[in-house]
């Protein structure tokens, strides 16, 4: 359960990223945040995953203000969610097991449980295969499914992402849907922001329009 | 406690790992804190050797009691019977002055010189033993026995070793400094060994982060590094004083055969060995903690 209430995000600088926005995002819920690129999308899921802090307002995440929570306290909510970053954040130095295992070795897992949950997640995303290639070696979809099973591995009630289908062609944006699709139906809250309209409308998920940082009318609410 | 323990476990294996990965580094990294340390810490066997020898030459601690010229047997009779009873002397000798002359005649070829002299000039001596542990109160028997009648002049011969002692002390003092000067050099080290080490892994550790790593997580494996550093370093020095000492022995060897004296240097006891490696290990693991906790800071700010 997410929800933010009047909450505003002023950079230092004093760009003002996101004006009294109030929403909920209840658990197990699929919901796009859309919106031009500067609308304020990953600033939103910033203050989700206490990367960034509110100016203003408050937002809770599983009944904790995440705003409030003090240096120690972050990296314990952190492993609630998978998060998934525009530029992957993949390290080029380890091979594609390394890379998903490394969540679990932060939260402490037992080696042979964390490989088995580690071949787990490479098989959904569909690269077991290549448990030992490097990410170096990867094409740009691979790379984005990598991303996805490290997300995913620790097995979090809440995925983060931000631009998954950023630089894919339609029908490698269509396989990711699809997988996406298959966490929420196992009771993961999937939260993405995205600019693909094509993507939002083939899963029809709920929808979260940004613009220039404030809540605008979205059209599916507006419908329904 | 069992993910903590293996999770320790899994950072000292990757940590090594990490040293083995880039030998040359490494080793130049090891060499130069073994080095360092090898300085102080061979002065200090230097040292200890050289109070081991002062000790046992100077085990015995001697007073000469000289008696005036005029002194006749009487007297002698008199300092003897008061040297029995007293309580801080263990055993002494009479060495008449006929018999010291001869003594100097046989052994410092002054033959003629003394031939040529028309009387005597040598007085009646004792040579005391004060026994063992009393060099504490040497002076004090000195200034007692100078007292007694008849008696000229009392000679501490063992001075020579509270001379050399006041210069032990003086050599540990140096050695203090040298270490703890060679000390700050390790820590300035290994602090700068990790904060490249931090600047090369800023992506990871940003990752790491953000999918939920606690600091101490962070910093572990940088700790561990710092202290197995500080570890090998110290190993290091201890092989190398080891070297040292064999090689001196080998030389030394010879000297002793001419000097008909056992001269062999003592190597580091087990404590001292012991003390060595865990202090280069918390050396190396405080420079480490140092420079873990000003650079992640820096990461965090950004």
């Amino acid at each position: 359960m997410i929800s933010f209430s009047r909450v505003s995000k002023r950079y230092p600088g004093g760009f003002e990223a996101l004006r009294d926005i109030s929403l909920a995002i209840a658990d197990g819920e699929m919901a796009f945040i859309t919106g031009h690129s500067g609308a304020g999308k990953s600033t939103l899921l910033k203050l989700m995953a206490a990367i960034e802090r509110p100016t203003s307002g408050s937002v809770i995440v599983n009944g904790q203000n995440v705003g409030a929570l003090g240096p120690r306290a972050i990296p314990f909510l952190r492993r609630n969610f998978g998060l998934i970053f525009q530029d992957h954040k993949l390290l080029f130095d380890r091979t594609v097991f390394e890379n998903v295992v490394l969540p679990l070795n932060i939260i402490g897992y037992e080696r042979r449980d964390a490989a088995r949950r580690v071949r787990a997640a490479l098989d959904k995303v569909g690269l077991l295969a290549k448990e030992k290639a490097y990410p170096i070696t990867l094409s740009g979809g691979e790379q984005q499914r990598l991303a996805i099973a490290r997300a995913i591995v620790h097995r979090p009630a809440l995925l983060l992402a931000d631009e998954p289908t950023g630089n894919l062609d339609s029908a490698y944006a269509g396989e990711l849907g699809a997988l996406f699709k298959s966490f929420n139906q196992v009771g993961v809250t999937v939260v993405i922001a995205t600019h693909d309209e094509l993507l939002a409308a083939r899963l029809n998920p709920r929808v979260i329009p940004l613009k220039n940082g404030a809540l605008a009318k979205a059209p599916a609410e507006a419908a329904a | 406690m069992k993910v903590w323990l293996s999770q320790h476990v899994r950072t000292l294996g990757a940590t090594l790992a990490k040293l083995v990965r880039s030998p040359v580094a490494s080793m130049l990294n090891v060499g130069v804190i073994g080095v360092a340390l090898a300085l102080p810490v061979g002065f200090h066997v230097g040292l200890s050797n050289l109070q081991r020898f002062a000790g046992e030459l100077a085990a015995a601690p001697q007073l000469s009691l000289f008696l005036a010229r005029e002194a006749n047997a009487a007297d002698v009779a008199q300092i003897e019977q008061r040297l029995k009873r007293h309580s801080g002397v263990r055993q002494y000798r009479y060495i008449p002055r006929e018999e010291a002359l001869r003594e100097i005649k046989a052994s410092t070829g002054l033959a003629d010189v003394i031939d040529s002299l028309n009387q005597n000039p040598l007085p009646d001596a004792f040579v005391v033993d004060a026994g063992e542990g009393a060099s504490q109160n040497l002076e004090a028997l000195r200034e007692e026995f100078k007292r007694w009648p008849r008696i000229e002049h009392v000679q501490l011969d063992s001075a020579w070793a509270q001379r050399l002692e006041a210069l032990l002390d003086l050599g540990r003092l140096a050695v203090l400094l040298l270490g703890a000067l060679l000390a700050f050099a390790l820590v300035a080290v290994t602090f700068n060994t990790i904060r490249l080490q931090i600047l090369t892994q800023r992506e990871e550790i940003e990752i790491a982060k953000l999918i939920g790593a606690t600091n101490p997580f962070i910093r572990r494996p940088f700790l561990y590094f710092g202290a197995l550093v500080g570890l090998a370093g110290g190993a290091t020095a201890w092989a190398i004083v080891l070297g040292g000492v064999y090689l001196f022995n080998h030389g030394l060897s010879d000297l002793s055969r001419l000097y008909a004296v056992s001269l062999r240097l003592q190597p580091l006891t087990a404590q001292d060995s012991t003390s060595l490696l865990l202090f280069s290990a918390w050396l190396g693991w405080f420079g480490a903690w140092l420079s873990a906790g000003r650079h992640l800071a820096e990461t965090d700010r950004r």
